[in-house]
């Protein structure tokens, strides 16, 4: 593609991979959170939902340096990964995937929790008395009507991600190649002389993909609304 | 198959203290709001744990908390029909049909499935979604839901409360056929009378939460003492009938246990067996037989019992035949006439009072009209 040279090709490319596993990955988590927020009662579902929201309220240069804090190399969490899995994420892009999804995470959490309070229970009991258990339940029932609630929150975690910037740049820096997205690139060029026309491409690039992403996300949406309201 | 429950539970300053056993047929739990009908259905459903209670399908033990043990609702085998139908929305009316069946792990049903869709009259239905559907339709799908999942024992909570008179009068008959087409026990949860009157073969009378009586429908419904809980305006007697003529006039005549009858025009053939609800308001006691009048129904039978309430009118039984008839007379009439218990009189009921919806298809289970035609 002659449109972006290697280098932002190799931004554009990095980015839509961080972006694409943070997404993957939070995702069951996120659901996990939002069924236990919105239908559990237990002791510290206060602290749970405070934990949850924080890196949507605490500035993202905080959030980057506490990862960098239990995610380094040195650091105690980082140090157990590394040596039980192999995991590393100290500078490289799976760790710019794990501060995006974690940035990610309380919007998926909460378009999910939403959705998830909109259901009826009484459809789940009905499900129960027909000879669904809990999880049966849970994958054929509760699953189906919260779909639109878990686009949303993947489209806008997947956004999200995409557009993080002070957690990333804060916990693995900005290696080109290794852990340089999207915006850590568009402020890279920025600082060099003569590398407007770079950072314009990028950010022509950055607005078709946030266009298509929501675009997308409102057809697929509106239909699985529309499968939902059951008409 | 019998149904034996026992549930006591206590909750926001109620007590519901119940315990009744039933045979097979249709078994109308019934009560006014707030009798504790739907915690007593909803503790045989497993949906609520109960404090203390036993519930028991045929030899079957779904709960019984002394021994520890309260199945989760997926184990019950209880089929549910809800008075909302709760139809899956993302669903199709067939994929709504089969998920109890795919739960109960039964395969190549698919003449039983056939059977029933036509029963209920939904074949047109199946590609559509619930959003799409009347409420006396998806109420309908819920009833086959709930039976395809092969149920020991069907529950129904109100399942026409939230409908209109129309609505009603169109699902009624399918539930007749329900009971007379199918061997599966039906817990009917009612407040209307007048379906317990069509539908039911024992009632089990709850008020405030305990069991008043447990018994058949006739008996229970005719039973003077129970008429304040049943609703003064509300109480009558259920006579079983066998259909003898339809007359060119429009009228139907039909013989019960205590003679003759002629009603309006009803549907069915002679032979055909009805249940005929006569109100209590709607009956005029006479100790002779009145020459000239416009009343053409006239069952002669004796006093049985006589209970009076606080306010100017009584509740008199009287037996005619096999039938037992419930009067509501006032307590001037009963002194001026003399009635006791063993005062042999006569019921006289106007024809027009008996409106169609007071007139059900009998069911298999009540034969003694038979023995006397």
């Amino acid at each position: 593609m002659d449109f972006l040279s290697p280098e932002e090709w190799t931004a554009v490319a990095l980015s839509l991979r961080v972006s694409f596993w943070a997404t993957l990955v939070a995702l069951p988590l996120a659901i996990w959170v939002a069924y236990l927020l919105a239908r559990r009662d237990f002791w510290g579902k206060q602290v749970l939902n405070g934990i949850v929201h924080l890196p949507l309220i605490l500035p993202p240069v905080v959030t980057g340096y506490l990862l960098l804090l239990t995610f380094g190399r040195r650091a105690p969490v980082g140090e157990w990964l590394y040596e039980t899995l192999g995991l590393i994420f100290a500078f490289r892009w799976t760790g710019a995937a794990l501060a995006a999804g974690i940035m990610g995470f309380p919007l998926m959490v909460r378009a999910i929790r939403l959705a998830l309070e909109a259901v009826d229970p009484k459809l789940e009991q009905a499900a129960g008395t027909l000879g669904a258990s809990r999880p049966w339940v849970f994958v054929t029932i509760t699953l189906p009507l919260i779909l639109p609630g878990i686009i949303a929150g993947s489209i806008l975690g997947f956004a999200k991600a995409m557009g993080e910037f002070g957690a990333t740049i804060t916990f693995v820096s900005n290696i080109p190649g290794q852990t340089q997205t999207l915006p850590s690139a568009i402020y890279a060029f920025l600082q060099v002389p003569g590398g407007e026309a770079s950072a314009l491409r990028l950010v022509a690039v950055s607005v078709t993909i946030a266009m298509t992403a929501l675009i997308l996300s409102e057809v697929l949406a509106r239909r699985a609304a529309k499968r939902v309201a059951g008409a | 198959m019998t149904l034996s429950v026992s549930v006591k539970h206590t909750f926001e300053g109620f007590t519901l203290d119940a315990d009744f056993k039933a045979p097979a047929g249709v078994t109308a739990l019934f009560g006014s709001s707030g009798s504790g009908k739907s915690t007593l259905v909803n503790a045989m459903a497993g949906l609520l744990r109960p404090d203390h209670g036993r519930v028991e399908v045929g030899d079957r033990l779904l709960c019984d908390t002394d021994q520890g043990l309260c199945l989760p609702p997926h184990k019950r085998r209880v089929g549910y029909v809800f008075q909302e139908a709760r139809l899956f929305p993302h669903l199709t009316v067939q994929q709504n049909l089969r998920y109890g069946r795919w739960f109960a792990g039964i395969r190549g049903s698919d003449t039983e499935e056939r059977r029933l869709v036509d029963m209920l009259g939904i074949g047109g239905l199946l590609t559509r979604r619930p959003g799409a559907l009347s409420g006396g339709e998806k109420q309908r799908v819920a009833i086959g839901r709930a039976l395809l999942s092969h149920p020991l024992i069907l529950l129904m909570d109100e399942p026409l409360a939230a409908l209109d008179e129309a609505r009603k009068a169109e699902i009624l008959p399918y539930l007749e056929r329900l009971r007379d087409e199918t061997a599966i026990p039906i817990l009917y949860v009612s407040h209307s009378v007048a379906e317990v009157a069509r539908l039911a073969t024992t009632v089990v009378l709850l008020d405030k939460g305990k069991v008043l009586k447990t018994g058949p429908t006739e008996e229970v419904m005719s039973d003077p003492a129970l008429a304040p809980a049943i609703g003064l305006r509300e109480a009558g007697s259920v006579l079983s009938a066998k259909i003898v003529k339809h007359h060119d006039d429009g009228l139907t005549e039909l013989a019960s246990a205590g003679g003759r009858l002629f009603l309006p025009r009803i549907g069915g053939n002679p032979g055909d067996r009805v249940r005929v609800r006569i109100h209590a308001n709607d009956v005029v006691l006479s100790l002779d037989p009145p020459g000239r009048i416009s009343a053409l129904n006239l069952l002669p039978g004796t006093v049985t019992s006589i209970r009076a309430g606080s306010g100017p009118g009584a509740m008199v039984q009287m037996q005619a035949g096999d039938d037992q008839i419930l009067a509501r007379v006032t307590k001037r009439s009963i002194a001026a006439l003399g009635l006791e218990p063993g005062t042999g009189c006569y019921a006289i009921i106007k024809s027009v009072s008996v409106s169609r919806a007071d007139i059900g298809a009998g069911d298999q289970s009540i034969a003694k009209s038979d023995t006397t035609t």
